[in-house]
């Protein structure tokens, strides 16, 4: 890619400052949506952050590729972030502890809930074999998930974008599913979305208490081991039946 | 705070040098977690710029997966091909999982309604 440096634009297409300034001001700009809507599930920031990028990728003709120079500085932080989230989990650790068995048996049960129902569904209404294998790690941070979906023969790009669809839906939904099974406390609620959608799903609980977001990155990390030993094992199970 | 964030990537590069050479299949962060968590644990303490630094950058946790989600538009084509398996999969799925996980914990936690594990909140919080 040589482009003919004549005009500001295309300067500017091929810095990576474009795609990281876009980042973040989109990403403001959503998140003041959503902080004058009163916090509203439905006005998710990721969601709406990812459908200006995609716009404006879009109508300017510029590739993912290009975009994501600038944009890896962003996408980088999720390491620290995620090592980040020992803090709150100390922070919380008399609480958790006393709950060892509860939070382990929920973690199981909502862990195959996910890859079963989510397989399932698919396969029912006629997905390909690489979209199901895609789909199996997709309740699971997007590391985590991509490299489970290599393992098992998805396509782990595919994958990524299924686990954000996920955790979009998760911190979308996870208000009214709790509130219609009338289930207030904030450890539950927490675990329940760190379990189901993962970052975002943490990222929404923390935004609601920091007891809500410390269950919820626990359980974020738990169905991460969970489901790296599980997802290849109900595979070979599905194979044989 | 450089100390603080320096502290956080001491732990990211362990965890990935040690997935490195175990050939985990666990991804490098989530090993630094578990290690940073074990060292708070052994120091019995935490300092105040780790514990601002950590909350400053997950406040910000949902800005960090914009540039992954944006990699939707390379998949549209597929996306769009089998849009109803993939969203009825997606949707479906982690409604269900939400709720069972969250049934599951609840009733053995109490095996009671939830009025009373809000009570028992109320209690841990004080």
């Amino acid at each position: 890619m040589t482009p003919r440096i004549t005009d500001v634009w295309v300067y500017l297409s091929a810095s990576p400052l474009l795609g990281l300034t876009l980042t973040l001001l989109a990403y403001q700009a959503a998140y003041w949506i959503y902080q004058r809507a009163g916090f509203n599930p439905l006005l998710n920031p990721v969601l709406l952050a990812i459908a200006m990028l995609v716009t404006a990728l879009i109508l300017t003709g510029t590739s993912y590729a290009v975009y994501f120079e600038g944009a890896q500085f962003v996408h980088f932080l999720l390491g620290p972030a995620t090592v980040a989230l020992a803090v709150p989990l100390y922070l919380q650790f008399d609480k958790l502890k006393k709950l060892a068995l509860p939070l382990v048996c929920a973690l199981l049960a909502g862990s195959v809930t996910a890859i079963v129902s989510a397989v399932g569904i698919a396969w029912l209404l006629g997905a390909s074999e690489s979209t199901l294998l895609s789909l199996a790690p997709k309740s699971v941070t997007a590391p985590i998930a991509m490299g489970i979906a290599e393992k098992i023969g998805g396509i782990p790009s595919l994958t990524a974008v299924l686990v954000i669809m996920t955790g979009v839906s998760g911190a979308m939904m996870a208000k009214y599913v709790l509130d219609a099974l009338r289930i207030a406390d904030h450890g539950v609620r927490g675990f329940a979305a760190g379990v189901a959608a993962h970052g975002i799903g943490t990222a929404r609980a923390f935004q609601v208490s920091e007891q809500a977001g410390a269950f919820a990155g626990l359980g974020m990390g738990m169905n991460g081991l969970v489901t790296a030993i599980l997802a290849p094992l109900l595979l070979v199970l599905w194979r044989l039946i | 705070m450089l100390g603080a964030l320096t502290v956080l990537l001491v732990f990211q590069l362990i965890g990935e040098v040690l997935v490195q050479f175990a050939g985990l299949p666990i991804p490098g962060p989530v090993i630094g977690l578990l290690l940073l968590f074990l060292c708070l644990c052994v120091r019995g303490g935490l300092a105040v710029p780790l514990r601002d630094t950590a909350n400053g950058v997950l406040q910000h946790l949902s800005l960090l997966f914009v540039p992954a989600g944006v990699g939707v538009m390379v998949h549209f084509p597929r996306i769009s091909g089998e849009w109803l398996p993939i969203l009825a999969a997606v949707l479906v799925s982690t409604a269900l999982s939400i709720a069972v996980t969250a049934l599951v914990m609840r009733v053995l936690m109490h095996g009671r309604d939830g009025s009373d594990t809000a009570a028992d909140q109320r209690e841990g919080d004080a």
